[in-house]
């Protein structure tokens, strides 16, 4: 790993009320790469996410990002912090009264005070990188799963950020926009010489995309590598993500009382 | 049997601790909204834009719904003053009910099914959707951005539509009393002047409004903004907002009440 | 949805509230002075208006032909002196009994016209000068009363 990442968490622990979500949790984004955070649904990824963005503050550890502690930072810098970031959420989470166009201007016309010109000009660059240039006028009703994703990306890097989030950017695409969209965030990330982190389970498209890989599951990193060391890995979870095994560390049952005993009980009760 | 009174006496402990605090955090998500109202304020457009929604689609009802309550005000005040012989007082007692009372509270509770449940709706599925996160996320104070509009166009809208309401109503009992059922007309207007003081009633209703607006607003942005992000969090918000608002109008009514119109 | 029409929209709705205020002030409150059609001033002086009220009717025969505009009080007579603006379609003769009636038993009071036969008219500023007050009610029925309570007396 370099030795200056742009971002770094350190022995960080979290918990919603008292549920814990996250402990003694260490990770480091080197500058410039692609990282994926993966694991299994509920397992701490997507509050990464939000840890780093600052939307919610670490019980303890340090999240550092560009040399500052994001969880120290007050409503101010936390807001300067972010105008650097950029994040793709779930389902795009395009405004829906705006049109395509307005989305992707949203930012720029609410930090900056660019003329409409100069502020069209950025926009349908940012458009065109994405392929919907075309697209500008329509509502986010009218665009499907996958051109909605792309508009999103182009708000995401609309103000050119160091840093790019994606929240499970894969979730419900069709194998081509899916293509589309694993293409687009490493070009756009190399492009715009930027560092990503991509939350997803759609480890296949990732593998193809991605510089290195952290493994999440409950609160903690069980794995990490370069994709070929992840495809090579011979850790249990790991092997049985990657390869999509039903029975593994992961258990298909649901812990429950033995199924013998369960029609035992329920046919004395019948009588 | 102890057991059982002691779990009882839990819950009710639980559940006033948890209304105390949510009820906490309402008043401090109010006072942030004032606080983050710069942005609006400044930025007009984004308050005009919400009265649209807020204020101009809510009048249709607003008006219809005077016009009718006026014309029966009209109709049952009317039979019950003719048994006395004091008909002509038919203008006076129409107006005072509106203006007092009818208008303010009724334009009220109209608005919180119309526009409150709208405002909550909306601003709930936009943190369903991830909206105000991704605002968050670049760098936009969703208070400032989504909330404080909402609820400054509300507080704008809210005494509008009610003198609307009383004035279509007074209309509707005009139409009644003196069209339909023969009252002097210049008794009807001149018996209403006589008794309706604008400062004393009229400015008191303007007032009640401007109250029941902060109010049903304030409740709207925020079972919208603090409800589950999903589809059954919306609609139990959207409910709750209705529910809330219609009884908070109706307290406060009281209170205004036995303040404003105490010596009259 | 485009940003003048919607600015339109809501001008439209500001104006239709300012205009329901407006409506509410003037013509519901009592800011309102200004009377419909051709009027001239009369004057009347009662010792009693009773109930009477600024714009309450002058009828005659029934009709109403004018409003009160003013109700003042003469301190150095102690009487009270109404202002009415009668409808100048409507004239009347010098010696006009000018009374204050009560529409209903408990209804509202206005002034009744009883027209005499001067050949003369009133002109705009007169002053009526036979006049008949308010009858108070509980005067008249405490007189009612106390007739009765004598009449008993006497017949013992």
């Amino acid at each position: 790993m370099s030795a200056d990442p742009l971002v770094r968490l350190t022995d960080v622990s979290f918990a919603y009320d008292t549920r814990p979500i996250l402990s003694g949790f260490n990770m480091q984004i080197p500058r410039g790469k692609v990282v994926a955070i993966m694991g299994i649904s509920g397992g701490g990824k997507t509050t990464t996410l939000r840890l780093i963005g600052g939307q919610v503050k670490a019980s303890s550890g340090e999240v550092v990002v560009a040399g500052q502690r994001v969880d120290q930072l007050d409503d101010k810098g936390l807001y300067a912090m972010r105008r650097r970031m950029g994040m793709l959420f779930q389902f795009g989470a395009l405004f829906t009264d705006m049109s395509v166009f307005d989305n992707v201007a949203y930012q720029i016309r609410e930090h900056t005070d660019l003329p409409e010109s100069l502020v069209r000009d950025l926009v349908m660059l940012k458009l065109n990188a994405v392929g919907l240039a075309g697209a500008k006028d329509m509502m986010p009703s009218e665009l499907s799963g996958g051109m909605a994703r792309r508009a999103a990306l182009a708000r995401a890097i609309a103000l050119d950020p160091m840093l790019i989030m994606y929240d499970e950017p894969f979730a419900g695409l069709d194998p081509i926009s899916l293509a589309v969209v694993g293409h687009l965030i490493r070009t756009l990330n190399d492009a715009l010489g930027a560092s990503s982190i991509i939350v997803t389970h759609d480890i296949q498209e990732s593998l193809k995309i991605v510089d290195y890989i952290y493994f999440v599951s409950d609160g903690k990193i069980v794995a990490e590598g370069t994709a070929e060391d992840i495809r090579q890995s011979d850790i249990p979870y790991v092997h049985q993500f990657v390869w999509g095994e039903t029975d593994g560390p992961v258990a298909f049952q649901y812990p429950a009382p033995s199924y013998r005993q369960d029609i035992l009980r329920g046919a004395a009760r019948a009588q | 049997m102890l057991n059982k009174a002691n779990v009882f006496l839990q819950g009710l402990g639980f559940s006033l601790t948890s209304r105390m605090a949510r009820l906490g955090f309402a008043s401090k998500f109010f006072v942030m909204t004032l606080l983050y109202s710069g942005t609006a304020l400044r930025r007009f457009h984004l308050v005009v834009r919400e009265v649209y929604f807020t204020g101009v689609m809510s009048m249709i009802i607003i008006l219809v719904s005077g016009l009718f309550v006026g014309m029966v005000l009209g109709l049952q005040l009317y039979q019950t003053l003719q048994t006395y012989g004091s008909a002509s007082a038919l203008g006076t007692l129409v107006a005072l009910t509106l203006v007092r009372e009818l208008g303010p509270v009724v334009a009220a509770l109209l608005f919180a099914s119309r526009a409150g449940s709208a405002i909550t709706a909306e601003i709930g599925l936009m943190k369903a959707t991830e909206q105000l996160s991704a605002m968050e996320m670049m760098a936009v104070n969703p208070i400032a951005r989504v909330v404080a509009p909402r609820f400054w166009a509300g507080v704008i809208s809210m005494p509008l539509l009610a003198a609307m309401f009383s004035a279509m109503g007074i209309l509707g009992g005009y139409l009644i009393g003196v069209q339909h059922l023969g009252v002097d007309s210049g008794t009807f207007w001149s018996q209403m002047q006589a008794s309706v003081d604008v400062r004393e009633d009229i400015v008191n209703g303007v007032i009640k409004s401007f109250v029941f607006g902060i109010i049903v607003t304030w409740i709207a942005v925020f079972e919208g903004y603090d409800c589950e992000p999903t589809a059954e969090g919306v609609s139990g918000a959207t409910t709750r907002t209705v529910v809330t608002s219609s009884l908070a109008i109706l307290a406060a009514d009281f209170v205004l009440t036995a303040f404003m119109f105490r010596g009259a | 949805m485009n940003r003048s029409t919607l600015d339109l929209w809501v001008g439209f709705f500001v104006a239709a509230g300012i205009v329901a205020l407006g409506f509410l002030s003037l013509k519901v409150g009592t800011m309102d002075t200004t009377t419909a059609g051709a009027t001239y001033q009369l004057q009347a002086k009662f010792d009693n208006i009773g109930g009477l009220k600024p714009r309450a009717p002058i009828k005659s025969a029934g009709v109403v032909v004018g409003r009160v505009t003013d109700i003042r009080f003469d301190s150095k007579d102690y009487i009270a002196v109404v202002t009415m603006a009668i409808d100048s379609r409507y004239q009347f003769p010098r010696d006009t009994f000018a009374t204050i009636n009560t529409s209903g038993m408990l209804g509202d009071q206005y002034i009744g016209f009883e027209v005499g036969g001067d050949p003369e008219m009133f002109k705009s500023g007169d002053t009526i000068k036979k006049t008949q007050s308010a009858v108070v009610l509980e005067k008249l029925i405490s007189q009612f009363m106390f007739n009765k309570a004598s009449e008993g007396t006497e017949k013992k």
